[in-house]
């Protein structure tokens, strides 16, 4: 079996199950919890907690006015290459065919001269992030190794991405099964580590909300 | 002709005219991608040189390579049987059979001694002794390891014989096994394909023959110049590739528009061979030419592949029990692990009632 056959078969697969597994557990470890019971009565003009909840998960897409100018340099960063990311996993042809393979539906998608530079751009975002992270002392202070080996594992998708799209390197199939298996890494480490934000900043922002607002704070 | 005469002499007698000669072989130059000055190189090497003897041997195959080889255009096989090489054993081409045929090759190995070039079709059973494939009576792989003893090189043609191919598809009943794996360390090139382009098989028996040495090969044991480059890499359909217009079925509009066939399947991308340059019956098309992806068919284990019609990017085999199983039993540990909270909240908020009482 070579490198490919290897990373498009047994490879992908377990981490594929791991990725599903790690994900529900922690994902029914925490909703399945019990629910949150505020006895006190709710703030004057509070909102409902529900509704709490949904207005801050998008609230706070945006910072605070007060952090506005100081947070300006990450929000601009995270959103591109947050958004460069999700083009390029679910525009891509390729990637299209993979996750339809998943799931048995597809959609059109971009034409791989756009996803390439959308590519290049996001690479060159998660480096910039990595190297404020750096330089940031604060930043620097609360970093762990999660967030490093988290940067790391989406830094590869990415580049050896672009390096198997462009063919620079090495042969092509190496390139790709480079590629399938450093996002085997990904999905391995994803519900392990702070990559499960994408599934959980969703109930962090709107447990956060419920309980605030019900309190009568204004977010 | 005989065996001592140089080319030379062979083609002057024939009267064969320089210029015609110096056509080929820059024919032949080109075709395996060498600079222009080494066409001279290669005249003069082809001038100099004794006819080749070659024994061709065709093991566990459907002789599609053999019937691929007659049908070069350029050179083609005529010209290097009648100019250049003396067929000496090629049991589907050869006028005798039996006994008579088998001592043609023993003659051949005995006059060519260290000289002569074995061309082998086919992959070699290996299991219970070989008794899967024989001819005379004599197993394949007795037959291999008694005509490469005193071989100059060997070269194996098609998928079956360089990889393994069809006969070794999973579960491989009779052990087959590639040339490689039995070559026992003699010079070796690969010529893949199911079947190899005709061109690739007498261009680098030419160049073999002129030069006197092996082309400049891939990891795989290739020449360079026919596997230097994928299919994806030459492909005319490319810039629809580029640009994501796909067809999605064989006859709709996207195939009627001539849309590229990654989709359908093409291994365009992870496969090398020169079909979108050289092409086939005399340049005449390739199978994406004719509205199919390629198969593969010049790359190790291409049967086993998951299936010809499964695109590139999906996973090779079925993922779905592995998942569901993996997403029963991440839910299961889920619940666990709520519940477990749960109890330890309770014993928690027990203990603080208690410490207030
Ligand atoms: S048809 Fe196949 S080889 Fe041609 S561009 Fe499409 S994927 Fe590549």
């Amino acid at each position: 079996m070579d490198l490919l056959a290897f990373a498009r078969g047994p490879a992908l697969t377990f981490a594929t199950a791991i990725f599903v597994a790690g994900t529900l557990w922690r994902l029914v470890g925490v909703l399945a919890l019990p629910p949150w019971r505020d006895l006190s009565p709710a703030r004057e003009g509070a909102p409902p907690n529900w509704l709490g909840a949904i207005e801050t998960v998008f609230r706070k897409m945006i910072p605070h006015k007060t952090f506005l100018k100081a947070g300006m340099f990450t929000t601009v960063n995270g959103y591109v290459f947050h958004i460069g990311l999700a083009l390029c996993v679910f525009a891509f042809a390729p990637h299209i065919l993979f996750l339809k393979s998943l799931f048995g539906f597809s959609w059109p998608g971009l034409p791989n001269g756009f996803i390439f530079g959308v590519g290049a751009l996001t690479a060159a975002s998660l480096v910039a992030a990595l190297a404020y992270r750096l330089t940031s002392p604060v930043l620097k202070l609360i970093s762990r190794a999660d967030d490093y080996v988290s940067w790391l594992l989406t830094f590869l998708p990415v580049v050896t991405g672009l390096a198997a799209a462009s063919h620079i390197g090495a042969r092509y199939e190496m390139l790709l099964a480079l590629h399938v298996l450093s996002i085997c890494a990904f999905l391995i480490w994803f519900p392990f580590g702070k990559l499960m934000h994408a599934f959980l900043f969703v109930f962090s922002r709107g447990a956060t909300g419920a309980r605030f607002r019900h309190r009568g704070a204004q977010l | 002709m005989r065996h001592d005469e140089t080319l030379a002499a062979e083609m002057q007698r024939r009267g064969v005219s320089r210029r015609a000669f110096l056509k080929y072989a820059s024919y032949v130059a080109s075709l395996m991608a060498l600079p222009p000055s080494a066409a001279e190189a290669l005249a003069e090497g082809l001038a100099a040189a004794r006819r080749q003897s070659v024994i061709w041997l065709s093991f566990q195959e459907c002789t599609g390579c053999t019937e691929s080889i007659t049908r070069s255009h350029s050179p083609t096989l005529e010209n290097l049987m009648f100019d250049f090489i003396s067929l000496d054993y090629h049991h589907t081409l050869m006028a005798v059979s039996g006994q008579a045929a088998e001592q043609a090759r023993l003659e051949a190995m005995a006059a060519n001694k260290g000289k002569y070039i074995v061309v082998v079709d086919g992959s070699v059973p290996t299991k219970d002794g070989g008794v899967y494939s024989t001819i005379a009576g004599i197993s394949n792989l007795k037959m291999l390891e008694e005509t490469l003893r005193d071989a100059f090189a060997v070269v194996a043609v098609g998928s079956c014989a360089c990889f393994g191919g069809i006969p070794a598809a999973k579960p491989n009943p009779t052990g087959a096994v590639a040339i490689s794996e039995l070559a026992g360390g003699k010079p070796l090139i690969n010529i893949s394909g199911c079947p190899p382009i005709p061109e690739a098989m007498t261009g680098v028996l030419s160049y073999v023959l002129s030069f006197g040495k092996l082309p400049e090969l891939d990891h795989l044991g290739r020449p360079k110049a026919f596997f230097g480059e994928t299919i994806h890499d030459r492909c005319y359909r490319r810039p629809y590739y580029e640009r994501g217009l796909f067809a999605d079925g064989f006859d709709d509009h996207g195939a009627r528009q001539g849309y590229c066939l990654y989709k359908l399947g093409c291994k365009g991308p992870v496969t090398y061979n020169a079909c979108a340059t050289l092409k086939w019956n005399g340049g005449v098309s390739f199978p994406i030419q004719s509205g199919h992806g390629c198969l593969g068919c010049s790359e190790p284990d291409f049967w086993d592949q998951g299936g010809f019609y499964r695109p590139l990017p999906t996973p090779l085999g079925a993922m779905g029990p592995a998942l569901a199983g993996a997403a029963v039993a991440g839910a299961a540990l889920g619940v666990g692990a709520a519940l477990a909270a749960r109890s330890h909240q309770k014993t928690y908020l027990a203990a603080s009632e208690k410490e207030k009482d």
